[in-house]
């Protein structure tokens, strides 16, 4: 789903690279923890991803395109099969929850009809079908990001990208959020989450890529967040 | 993106950023309000010269008892001469219609022209030459005239009435210019201020468009509401300058066209004509005002 070879990418006026010649290969269906410490890289991987950086130098292939070759507008399509979560939640704050999530699909020119019927569908998945009419302001931190993730995954992306989903949120509401991440991977949609969070790393089990000054320097299959022991 | 949301998406932006749309419909009046004068001022120009040039002649002075020019000096016309002179005239291809004033016809003309003056009082009949009028079918074609008959023994003197207006048009050419390139650069500004509010619009926006630009839209479909708002204000603002163009008109009809008798005024057609290139122009100038701005504050 997700394939870099021998990327690199160093910023202007940088000295070191944010990426040294990373080669990973990350499978449909996966669920994916992307560890390490602020400045490993991790940002620059999914900026990369989502093509809004170009590497340096190196191949990246995410859902068959060839992200090199792709024309600025074909990147459209790209992100329209990657689902994005951020820290911040990045919602629109004028929308109630519904409109929020709606927005992705009248974005992507989806019909009124078929916008009440895919939408109430997913905010019942993430557990907010009560909450349609809220304003992101009159809610609780976790309850935005599940409108978040409900709005990311409302189009059915094969990839889903979180980029500290849980970073803002306190540890119970941080397992909800996990649960439901790891609902959307069982329904097959491809994981990839950058995280601080020890606990949720070790307690996931899933794949742990870990990055430190731009290398990879471990790729565990039921990985855990530091070294055992 | 469905043309329903769009619209939503279009009238929002428009309330949240009322005073700046306001600023802008109220430029692009002004602006094309002056553009547009500037064009009836062209039209104008038009009217007269066809109102003028249709009634001017070229005059033929013959040779009287005053008359002290060399191709006089054989004394007042002959009535030969007089003859020859209408035939050749009447021959030349440039030529409309000739007439001839004799000293009597021009003595009246005189009196009326000159009525209560003391002038009129202290001329008589035989100090005013005789002459032939004639109209040219192409009014610039003064020059043949000239050529041909200037120093033509009996002939006293060729006078184009057309060089008197030509100074006169001179000054309504210099008039029309000044009023266009006022216009033109107003429109210029509008153009500015079209792009500097799309910039603030789409900076107030960017939350907006940037989750626009992650769950996949398109440049174009992130740009259309901000181009249809550009334009949408434009057009409001040219409904205006049609508006005060056509309460222009109204004015010259009603307070100034009874005062000036001596020439007539563009026409309503010209009105719409013009209000049709201001459409144009404000349409044009919006988008591509947009276009360029949006380009470059809202890439994906």
């Amino acid at each position: 789903m997700i394939r870099f070879e021998n990327v690199s990418k160093i910023y202007p006026k940088q000295n070191h690279a944010a990426l040294d010649l990373v080669n990973l290969e990350i499978l449909k269906g996966e669920f994916v923890f992307l560890v390490g410490l602020s400045g490993s890289g991790k940002s620059t991987f999914l900026r990369l991803v989502l093509r809004e950086e170009r590497p340096t130098s190196g191949e990246i292939i995410v859902a068959g395109k060839e992200l090199n070759r792709l024309s600025a507008h074909k990147i459209p399509e790209l992100r329209r099969q990657v689902g994005t979560v951020f820290q911040d939640f990045r919602l629109l704050p004028n929308k109630t929850v519904f409109e929020n999530v709606a927005f992705t699909l009248h974005v992507l020119g989806y019909s009124q009809k078929e916008i009440n019927r895919e939408v109430p569908e997913v905010l019942e998945l993430v557990g907010l079908e009560e909450k349609s009419n809220r304003k992101p302001s009159e809610m609780s931190g976790g309850e935005q990001q599940r409108v978040a993730i409900a709005r990311a995954y409302v189009s059915r992306p094969a990839i889903l990208i979180a980029d500290e989903p849980t970073g803002n949120l306190d540890p119970a509401t941080s397992v909800g959020i996990m649960k439901l991440l790891d609902r959307i991977n069982r329904e097959g949609t491809t994981v990839v989450m950058a995280t601080h969070d020890s606990k949720i790393v070790d307690s996931m089990r899933k794949r742990v890529i870990e990055l430190e000054s731009g290398y990879v320097i471990r790729d565990q299959v039921r990985g855990v967040y530091g070294y055992a022991g | 993106m469905r043309a329903g949301f769009l619209f939503k998406e279009v009238r929002i932006g428009l309330r949240r950023n009322l005073t700046m749309t306001l600023a802008v419909m109220i430029t692009v009046a002004i602006s094309l309000t002056l553009l547009g004068v500037g064009l009836l001022a062209n039209s104008q120009v038009r009217v007269m010269k066809d109102y003028w040039y249709d009634k001017i002649e070229v005059s033929v002075f013959l040779c009287g008892t005053l008359s002290e020019s060399p191709s006089c000096s054989g004394g007042p016309v002959t009535a030969e001469q007089r003859n020859s002179i209408k035939a050749d005239i009447e021959a030349l291809p440039v030529v409309d219609t000739v007439y001839y004033e004799s000293q009597s016809e021009a003595y009246v003309h005189f009196q009326e022209r000159f009525e209560g003056s003391a002038i009129a009082q202290n001329v008589t009949q035989d100090q005013l030459p005789e002459s032939y009028r004639v109209k040219l079918i192409d009014p610039t074609k003064f020059a043949v005239m000239q050529s041909a008959f200037a120093g033509r023994p009996g002939v006293d003197s060729v006078q184009d009435q057309r060089s008197i207006l030509e100074k006169f048009f001179k000054l309504l050419g210099v008039l029309r210019d000044g009023a266009l390139v006022i216009g033109l650069a107003s429109v210029l500004t509008a153009a500015l201020l079209i792009s500097n509010t799309l910039r603030i619009a789409a900076f107030n926006r960017r939350r907006e468009t940037g989750v626009m630009k992650l769950v996949g839209a398109s440049s174009f479909s992130i740009q259309l509401p901000f181009l249809l708002e550009g334009v949408f204000s434009a057009i409001v603002g040219w409904m205006f300058s049609t508006g005060l163009l056509a309460g222009f008109k109204l004015l010259v009809d009603s307070r100034i066209a009874p005062l000036l008798s001596f020439t007539k005024f563009f026409t309503w057609s010209d009105v719409w004509v013009a209000s049709g290139i201001l459409l144009i122009t404000g349409f044009v100038v919006s988008t591509f005002a947009s276009v360029i701005t949006l380009r470059k504050y809202l890439k994906v």
